[in-house]
């Protein structure tokens, strides 16, 4: 369901290009999880912004199913964000002006995916229950990360893509968040790509692509996980 | 597939919800600037219906007429009494009438003695036959619009309580809602028999027999055709001056609303890449963005033109005072408004929040979703701004200094002015930048070095509002001098002009010998002057011509602004005259210019020996001898007189003469009343513009405080780390407070010379090309030393509150800025 073709991306900075990712390939099938590994520098977050559509690629395609994320322009880049992915920060990205509650429904409500059930589920099954009426600066960093997956899977996305989602989260909360966030992938069979540099988390996915001087250097299956796509 | 609008509104509107105060600031700032703006329009709008409602019938008519000194009408027997001493008059009676629930205007009017060559420009002889008027039913002329809203048709005949109209007959050219007929008819709808309003004088003089006090007992005032052009000239250059003061005080109202704008959309800025982030397209997100600053616009506009309306009708009498005294046109001290006021004061606050947001919105469109939010990215992005608004800056500065050399004409000197002031707004973060940096170039101690970077960082934020207080103070001391130099000017020029004690207008000549006469005999009296007026048309304009006495006390205090050798005793000897500045400037007359005067017996010639000054007076002025005075205009009675007498004795003098002579208090005057009377209406004038002036610089003072409240939250981060090195809370609001001084002071220092660069536009550009005279520019250095402790005054009061919260903030709330570092 996504295909990434010799994804090529430079930065433009005065002292000329900077190319941050040199052909990079991949694929991921429906319902599979895979971790994207490098050193700091080595592209991986450019990579998910790509995936996202949150920026453009100077060379190759992407393809989210049908679509060429290339081809879109910045508003069906925008609706593809809307009604197709589920993005995860590291810093959470929570509106905070806005109550739990609201900050879950969001996306779902924007896209008009609005499903009352399915919201209460996800508040329920992330620990969220009890907070739905504070406002994210009266939460703790893990209880804000799982708002922010709660608010990227009620719209049901197709692709859940994580940029270091438990990068501000001590061990406990990290290891919470990964069984919860397995815990839905699994239960809504969407495709799940994490850019993350812990080994241990990157051996809970399918697979894991590991990315160095903007390349995929390797592609590892952990043992007793199938290959697919 | 479509974004849903009602969570994007819900995400966009719950940031306000959230900060209440920063919701304030920017409707308060909205609201004002509306205010402002909408109070002067108010204002201006008013006395120009006041100008409409009060245009009489009799003022479409273009020629002298003869009005009763006292009362509305006058007897039918004085035309009469007239015209067999052979007076070339012809009787107008007019008055409203409501006609099916319409008011028209009546003039009715006698065809047949109205002479040629008085004419109504309203009725067209060629169209209708004057007789027509009068034979038969008559006819009542009325213009097609007068026609339509009467509902009628051509032939009808309205009937009203005091019977049926002439049958209505087209006439082009008439004024709306005027009705013209004969007089007769008009006397009989009007309930006025055997009484007339006015008389039309006819140029020709020849046939006159006997002199008008001769002619008739009844006292008339002569009057030119109200030159409507010329008054609407002149109170529209008071508009316009109440135009430009109520635009700069919007202005100052919208750097709030820019600054509060922009620091929202800063501090929302992570979540407005978020909502990109999430799916929102740019153009929607705009548009969203869009909607919810016209919604404040809305709600503010509302607020602001309810605020304006208590603003004009507290300032109303003033402004009524100053247009009835300084040009005669009545204004009722009461507001009246209608729809369109309301709907261009929303309009203004609309296209004001755009105007303001204009740069925010911008940016949002360009904001790349990615963009990282360093600070030192909006910063990179905030020098820029800096520069190109400075090129900015020095563009519209040479621009009116162009305009200064080049232009002219009033929207010329308004738009110098505009220029100079914006100019040199924009240019301030640019000077503050470097004074800044100057300091911190001396600064040595660890504390001292962040005290003026820190003042750098915090200058794109407070720039707008530093501005504001740049604007609001040079407008003062531009205004102020001016204020000043006028009313400095105006009482040495009140005391020349009003130097004799008593002036008395007897009722004719022979009663004004009679006075004259005991008068002399006096012993308090020194001198006995005596004046005539006449009014002429020079140069295609009314004007005054007046022949004075020489006495000694006018020639030892006449306001000369410039003289030729020996003047008294040119215009002693019928050779020279003096003309008022207003004259010689829109004549281009100079010394030494010779003028042709046309009197009732003819031309005559002079040569200008001197130019006056006559400050306030619309009309230009000859000053001529008085014997000239009387070859020219024998007709006219000389009956004005002004008495130099001992002060000590003027009452007594008064008195007698009001005793002895039955002189109303109309025709007898002291000194001292007419110049308490003359003093009142220039006061008045300016305490409109000073009302306006402490209101330019209160708004500044809201922007200063807004701003700051709104900084005073993204400030903690970089506070936070100073408190955790040693800095006490109240240390760092004290040094908070003595930057924001430090700023004010440097603001205040520019305001000086822009101000006064401002007092020189308004003497030496608008003044003259509004009012036709120049005003000596005087200053007044007390003034700027309170001016500057009120700026210094002002940063502290709105640095007080921020200050004070700092200095007693939880430590918790220091902490949380470690806790939330990521």
């Amino acid at each position: 369901m996504l295909r990434v073709q010799d994804v090529r991306k430079s930065y433009v900075t005065p002292q000329g290009p900077v190319p941050v990712l040199a052909g990079v390939d991949l694929a991921l099938g429906a319902g599979e999880t895979l971790a994207l590994t490098g050193e700091s520098g080595s592209g991986k977050s450019t990579l998910l912004h790509l995936i996202a559509g949150l920026d453009s690629v100077d060379g190759g395609s992407i393809a989210l199913g049908d679509r060429d994320i290339g081809a879109l322009d910045e508003a069906g880049r925008a609706a593809l964000r809307r009604t197709e992915v589920g993005l995860v920060f590291q810093q959470f990205n929570l509106i905070p002006s806005l109550s739990v509650e609201a900050n879950l429904s969001f996306q779902a409500r924007l896209a008009d995916r609005y499903d009352a059930v399915w919201v209460q589920e996800l508040a329920a099954r992330l620990g969220l229950a009890e907070l739905l009426q504070r406002y994210p600066e009266q939460l703790s960093g893990g209880q804000q990360q799982r708002v922010a997956i709660g608010r990227a899977l009620a719209a049901r996305p197709a692709l859940l893509l994580a940029d270091e989602p438990t990068g501000n989260l001590d061990e406990q909360a990290s290891d919470a968040v990964m069984d919860l966030t397995a815990d839905l992938v699994a239960r809504t069979g969407c495709a799940f790509l994490m850019v993350t540099h812990s080994r241990d988390l990157a051996a809970r996915l399918d697979r894991r692509v590991h990315l160095s001087n903007g390349k995929v250097q390797a592609v590892e299956t952990p043992p007793g996980r199938a290959a697919t796509g | 597939m479509s974004v849903r609008s009602r969570p994007l509104f819900a995400a966009l509107l719950s940031h306000w919800r959230r900060r209440p105060g920063q919701l304030a600031t920017l409707l308060i700032g909205l609201a004002l600037a509306t205010a402002l703006w909408s109070g002067v329009q108010a204002l201006n709008a008013q006395a120009r219906s006041s100008y409409d409602d009060a245009a009489t019938a009799l003022a479409g008519v273009q020629a002298p007429m003869l009005l009763p000194e006292e009362g509305a009408t006058m007897p039918e027997r004085v035309f009469v009494e007239l015209r067999r001493a052979g007076w070339p008059v012809s009787p107008l009676v007019e008055g409203s009438l409501e006609v099916d629930g319409v008011t028209l205007r009546v003039l009715g009017i006698d065809p047949v003695s109205l002479p040629s060559g008085v004419g109504l420009p309203l009725f067209n002889p060629d169209d209708a036959s004057p007789a027509a008027l009068f034979l038969g039913d008559g006819l009542t002329l009325v213009s097609t619009d007068t026609l339509a809203e009467l509902g009628a048709a051509e032939g009808d005949a309205p009937v009203v309580p005091a019977g049926a109209l002439p049958p209505l007959t087209l006439q082009d050219d008439l004024a709306p809602a005027l009705a013209v007929m004969d007089i007769g008819a008009a006397q009989r709808l009007l309930g006025r028999s055997g009484e007339i309003s006015a008389l039309a004088l006819g140029s020709d003089r020849s046939r006159i027999i006997a002199p008008m006090d001769a002619a008739t007992d009844q006292m008339l005032t002569r009057s030119l055709p109200r030159e409507d052009g010329d008054l609407a000239g002149l109170a529209d250059s008071l508009h316009l001056c109440l135009t430009a003061f109520g635009f700069l005080s919007f202005t100052v109202g919208l750097f709030i609303v820019h600054s509060a704008v922009g620091l929202a959309f800063e501090q929302r800025r992570p979540v407005l890449r978020t909502l990109r982030a999430l799916g929102v397209p740019r153009r929607r997100l705009a548009a969203a963005l869009v909607l919810e600053l016209a919604g404040f616009a809305v709600v503010a506009g509302l607020a602001g033109m309810a605020l304006g309306y208590v603003f004009a009708a507290l300032l109303l009498p003033d402004v009524a005072a100053s247009l009835r005294g300084l040009y005669g046109a009545d204004v009722p001290g009461e507001l009246r408004l209608d729809w369109t006021w309301w709907l261009a004061g929303l309009a203004i606050s609309l296209v004001g929040t755009l105007v303001a947001s204009a740069s925010s919105l911008a940016k949002v469109w360009r904001m790349p979703i990615l963009a990282p939010a360093l600070p030192e990215a909006w910063h990179g992005e905030e020098r820029r701004w800096l520069r190109w608004q400075s090129v900015a800056a020095v563009t519209l500065l040479a621009l009116a200094a162009l305009l200064g050399l080049l232009g002219s004409g009033l929207y010329a000197g308004f738009a110098m002015m505009g220029a100079l002031l914006i100019g040199a707004a924009l240019l301030l973060p640019a000077v503050l930048a470097v004074a800044l940096t100057l300091g911190a170039r001396t600064a040595e101690r660890p504390e001292a070095t962040w005290f003026w970077a820190d003042g750098r960082q915090q200058l794109s934020g407070l720039s707008f509002a530093l501005m504001a207080l740049l604007l609001a103070l040079s407008v003062n001391v531009g205004v102020g001098a001016m204020v000043g130099s006028f009313r400095t000017t105006f009482l040495s020029w009140l005391d020349q002009r009003l130097a004799p004690e008593i002036f008395w207008n007897a009722p004719d000549e022979a009663r004004a010998g009679e006075i004259r006469d005991w008068l002399t005999a006096q012993p308090g009296v020194r001198e006995i002057l005596s004046r005539g007026d006449a009014e002429v048309r020079f140069a295609d304009a009314p004007t005054s011509v007046v022949g004075v006495s020489d006495a000694a006390s006018l020639r030892a205090s006449f306001p000369f602004l410039a003289a030729e050798a020996d003047p008294w005793d040119r215009l002693s000897a019928g050779t020279a005259a003096f003309i008022s500045e207003q004259l010689a400037r829109r004549e281009g007359l100079e010394l030494g210019a010779a003028i042709e005067v046309p009197g009732d017996t003819g031309l005559a010639s002079y040569t200008v020996a001197g130019i006056f000054a006559d400050y306030g007076n619309p009309r230009g002025q000859i000053r001529i001898g008085l014997a000239e005075f009387r070859t020219l205009f024998p007709d006219v009675p000389v009956t004005a007189h002004s008495v130099r007498a001992d002060p000590a004795q003027t009452a007594a003098l008064v008195a007698e003469m009001r005793d002895r002579f039955a002189l109303p208090a109309g025709r007898l005057i002291d000194q001292e009343r007419l110049k308490a009377f003359s003093r009142a209406i220039f006061e008045r004038t300016f305490v409109v513009t000073g009302a306006l002036n402490t209101l330019t610089l209160a708004v500044a003072g809201v922007a200063l405080l807004t701003s700051l409240l709104t900084l005073a939250e993204t400030r903690l981060p970089q506070l936070a780390p100073l408190w955790a090195l040693g800095l006490r809370r109240g240390r760092l609001a004290r040094l908070e407070l003595l930057r924001m001084v430090a700023l004010a002071a440097i603001t205040a220092v520019v305001a000086l010379p822009l101000g006064l660069a401002l007092a020189w536009v308004l003497v030496a550009i608008i003044n003259v090309e509004a009012f036709g005279w120049r005003l000596p520019l005087y200053h007044f250095p007390r003034d700027w030393v309170v001016l500057y402790a009120l700026a210094l005054l002002t940063a502290l009061a709105a640095t007080a509150l921020p200050a004070w919260r700092l200095a007693h903030m939880a430590p918790a709330r220091l902490l949380k800025v470690f806790a939330d570092e990521r």
